[in-house]
């Protein structure tokens, strides 16, 4: 190949939420530069102020319905934190239980619905052999729907869908692309729990509908959990109501441990060389999350707080999210706002952020954004002006790094299965494997907070509710506070500051707009597209290897711009040079 | 490279292909047997795929997404009947969907078009997200198009639309007050074409893959109120069907979350439940293929199927002077009557609401029907 370089532009990014845009650069079969571009946004930040501080959870949890729950509970601490209140036990365990839930059904979506297809060639399981798919399915697992009339039939299933020419989601897709590496029975059995998962998954968040009565956009409250316990009321958490959410959280750890974490291990060996692709920035972030002593006891929580720089395992360093002076901040010399006064650069701790729509882009309808101006609806945060990876990834090495015995023995565990050193991790693989194995640690994890929940309410604490400081009226006139979680994506915090019992300034900062945002002021790249660089690109009319890498992100953009989504639609790919 | 199966030219199956290239009918059964062995299929595949190519098309679906948090799309992936698979493979070809398409970029895009252009007038388009027109359009920008412009395109081939959730409807939290980016719903912008409004944040999944099946097996549009929603699920209150309703209308109130009465499953109205003027289906089919809905589990409804619901707060307080308390009682009023029964005791509260509950509830044996009718209207209004 000659030293041009060629532009693609993959836009829309599909099989995420939102609107997402990648533009790269590709010199040699390689990405040399990458842009990420959010190009929607809505302004909830705009719009939530003034309004009741116990409100805001129910717009936040707006921002976002595929990791629904999680801007609720993040806005539900942050008025916690400001005003001051405590919450039962009993509701803390829920929310933990609604957490792991959440984790888990999103990380099974992503793996199967989001992900898969990028990894797994639908046609060739049409050629599978269903009785090598079934020896190989009951060699790793003890999954019962494995036998070869199972995947005889789903391949006829699928035979005819194919043949009917009409391939509706699977259609013009990269199938027989050369970067698919798996056997066909692989395939198959890839495609075959691609159907399952989608049926699993209405399962489990039903969870979610008993404590919160619907999912998506289950409800949640300042003070504790908005549902009552009482075992003689048809209207509350009663005795039905338990034995139901146990027997779904064990029909999910049996998912996790029979299907998801089974299929990670079989899939990852023919992709061993993506544990040296998409490594990107090397630095991790959490806030931490599931605490056991009270959410203000960050020591006891199940995900530990804190930092990791440049793959430096042997250090963690402390994370504070109210350091306004040198902790985190959000910049927007690449992301069209402006602050009061007509500043375009420069960056602010979220309690003295601002948001000011100021599109300063070309003019839609537009073949390419002008990278070297602003070219995004997402601000870009800088933690003590370092770039910081936040999802999954980030969270194991953050508690493999610690020594916390569950995360360490877990990702040790997937290591030796796959044969493959910690350096792995540090990659679009190990993105996807942490998934999983953050997976398996959350269905666990959502059984004993169960088994606690129940060990408390025989003893006779159903408390779900504080109500000291519901009232406004018992409020300080001005607090301010912070929320944080860890969202399926990532760390995930809302600081909020509340003046007159009224909202008087919101901001988020969620972990796609970690991940996704354009570059700083000294053209340091967030971790999508610092991944992307090195990735090979083997045509670049199929830009199979840039979703990969993206993908294992598990780009969420109605969040990453909570008041945003960016439009990706067109797709064009031009040779800037010859 | 494969590209799977170039997309057909629409029209004819692959049944009526072959036919019409001189195949016959024998030679098909033939090919579709072959096919099975060269497959590794079982002896009964040969049928199956026989049936699959000479069956109906599946209608072409777009799903679009502007300004939206995807959670309309979640909800429809928890659809208990049919199953989204079963819709997936067997009711529709859902052509276009940022959520679940495998390609991206430029291939989805190619599709996008293809399906608008070839089945022209046979589509059906889904949109989910409103679509701001402040600034002209910069705000939800798709493949380097404004929403406005997408919207538009599409829908003038669409054989009908249906506008998922408050976003599509109503414009929803985005829309709400200052709307910073003049979020538009579809009917405000798309006149000319058949629109069913299926409200909620999100709507029920029962009831979205309900709206399709409907569409898809009478071929035709359901019936609709007043503002565009299918009368089969928005035509009662949330109100109506409510498991709390019989406190409600004996005048027992939740008076603060997990309160006494919270924990008897007593009425939200008092911490601002919207039952009483929102339309759905949430405590009839109720969530989750059943499980529960926002009222059972203990929080108010917030009013998430109507228009403006965000600006109708704060949420916690209680709707103003919303009339018909069973007879003729203010909610103050028989406040104050459950106040005055705690604290006289719990007897004295059991005489109180059993009193009520008979006077209030309806019409019993050799009671005024007709009375106790009249003052439920009264309520309903």
């Amino acid at each position: 190949m000659s030293a041009a370089s060629s532009r693609i532009v993959v836009d829309p990014v599909t099989r995420i939420e939102g609107h997402l845009r990648i533009e790269a650069e590709v010199k040699d079969g390689k990405i040399i530069d990458a842009w990420s571009a959010g190009t929607m946004v809505r302004g909830l930040e705009i719009i939530l102020k003034g309004r009741d501080p116990r409100d805001a959870w129910a717009f936040c949890e707006r921002v976002c319905g595929v990791c629904t729950t999680v801007h609720a509970l993040a806005s539900v601490r942050a008025v916690e934190d400001a005003i001051g209140m405590t919450i039962p036990p009993a509701a803390e365990l829920i929310r933990n239980i609604m957490f792991c839930v959440q984790n888990v059904q999103d990380h099974v979506i992503h793996f199967y619905h989001l992900h898969a297809l990028d990894w797994v060639d639908v046609v060739s399981a049409l050629k599978a052999d269903p009785a090598e798919a079934s020896r190989i399915a009951q060699s790793i697992s003890r999954w019962p729907k494995s036998s070869p009339r199972y995947f005889a039939d789903l391949q006829q299933r699928l035979t005819g869908f194919v043949q009917s020419g009409q391939l509706g989601i699977f259609a013009n897709a990269y199938w027989g692309h050369p970067a698919f590496k798996l056997p066909p029975a692989i395939n198959l059995i890839g495609v075959a729990h691609y159907l399952e998962a989608l049926e699993w998954q209405k399962e489990i968040v039903k969870v979610h509908a008993v404590f919160g009565g619907k999912n998506p956009h289950p409800n949640y409250l300042v003070g504790g959990m908005p549902c009552s316990i009482n075992l003689d009321e048809p209207n509350a958490i009663n005795a039905e109501r338990f034995a139901l959410v146990g027997k779904l959280l064990k029909d999910a750890r049996d998912f996790v441990e029979q299907v998801y974490y089974p299929d990670l291990l079989a899939i990852a060996p023919y992709y061993l060389d993506w544990a040296a692709i998409g490594g990107g920035l090397e630095n991790y972030l959490c806030y931490g999350d599931l605490p056991v002593n009270g959410f203000a006891n960050h020591a006891g929580y199940k995900f530990k707080r804190g930092a990791i720089l440049g793959r430096n395992l042997s250090e963690i360093l402390p994370v504070d999210p109210r350091d306004t002076q040198t902790g985190i901040e959000e910049l927007i010399d690449n992301s069209w706002y402006e602050y009061t006064g007509g500043g375009t650069t420069g960056g602010r701790h979220p309690w003295a952020g601002e948001t000011n729509l100021k599109y300063t882009g070309p003019k839609p309808p537009y073949e390419h954004l002008d990278v070297d101006k602003k070219y995004s609806w997402l601000k870009t945060p800088r933690w003590k002006g370092h770039a910081m990876e936040v999802g999954p990834l980030s969270r194991m090495l953050v508690g493999f790094a610690g020594n916390d015995t569950e995360i360490k023995a877990a990702v040790t565990e997937a290591l030796g299965a796959l044969k493959a050193p910690a350096s792995a991790l540090f990659s679009t693989l190990g993105r996807t494997a942490a998934r999983g194995i953050e997976a398996r640690l959350c269905a666990k994890w959502g059984i004993e907070f169960f088994d606690t929940l129940l060990a408390l309410v025989k003893a006779g604490d159903t408390r779900t509710f504080t109500k000291e400081r519901w009232e406004p009226s018992t409020w300080p006139a001005e607090c301010r506070g912070v929320g944080t979680s860890e969202a399926p994506r990532g760390a995930l915090a809302h600081w909020i500051v509340i003046k007159n019992r009224k909202i008087e300034n919101y901001q988020l900062v969620v972990p796609s707009t970690w991940n996704a945002s354009p570059r700083d002021a000294k053209g340091q790249r967030s971790a999508y597209e610092a991944s992307l660089i090195g990735t090979p690109v083997h045509d670049p009319k199929q830009p199979l290897e840039i979703i990969r890498t993206i993908h294992s992100f598990d780009p969420c953009l109605a969040c990453a711009v909570h008041l945003y989504e960016n439009g990706a639609e067109v797709a064009h790919h031009e040779l800037l040079v010859k | 490279m494969t590209m799977l199966a170039p997309r057909t030219e629409v029209a004819p199956t692959i049944y009526e292909q072959a036919l019409s290239r001189g195949v016959s009918r024998r030679d098909f059964l033939t090919f579709c047997a072959w096919m099975g062995a060269y497959l590794g299929l079982e002896h009964g595949a040969a049928a199956q795929i026989a049936r699959a190519l000479e069956s109906k098309r599946r209608i072409p679906v777009v799903w679009l997404h502007f300004q939206e948090c995807t959670c309309c799309s979640e909800s429809f992936l928890r659809s208990s009947h049919p199953i989204v698979a079963d819709i997936l493979l067997d009711k529709v070809s859902l052509d276009y969907t940022e959520t679940l398409q495998a390609a991206a970029g430029h291939q989805a895009e190619e599709i996008l078009r293809d399906t608008i252009t070839k089945h022209r007038g046979e589509y059906l388009m889904l949109v989910e997200g409103s679509v701001p027109l402040a600034a002209d359009g910069c705000y939800c920008v798709v493949g380097g198009r404004s929403a406005l412009d997408t919207v538009r395109e599409v829908a003038a081939g669409a054989k009908a639309i249906i506008a998922w959730g408050n976003c599509a409807c109503s414009g929803c939290v985005q829309a709400a007050n200052p709307n910073p980016t003049r979020a538009t719903p579809i009917n405000a912008i798309i006149k000319d074409k058949p629109i069913v409004n299926v409200q909620g944040c999100p709507p029920i999944a029962e009831v979205m893959a309900g709206v399709l099946v409907h569409l898809l097996t009478f071929d035709r549009i359901p019936q609709l109120d007043a503002l565009g929603r299918p009368k089969a699920f928005y035509a009662r209150r949330v109100h109506d069907t409510c498991v709390r309703r019989a406190n409600y209308d004996a005048g027992l109130f939740v008076g603060t979350f997990d309160d006494e009465n919270a924990k008897k499953g007593y009425c939200l109205y008092k911490v601002g439940c919207r039952g009483p003027t929102t339309y759905n289906s949430c405590a009839s089919m109720r969530w989750n293929n059943g499980t529960s809905f926002p009222i059972q589990s203990g929080h108010p409804c917030i009013g998430c199927s109507e228009a403006n619901f965000w600006d109708n707060g704060p949420f916690y307080q209680r709707l103003p002077n919303f009339p018909g308390f069973g007879i003729e009682s203010t909610a103050d009023q028989i406040g104050l009557g459950i106040a005055g029964a705690t604290v006289a005791g719990a007897l004295a509260h059991a005489v109180l609401t059993n009193v009520r509950k008979r006077g209030e509830i309806g019409p019993h044996p050799g009671e005024d029907a007709e009375k106790a009718e009249a003052a439920e209207k009264g309520g309903a209004a």
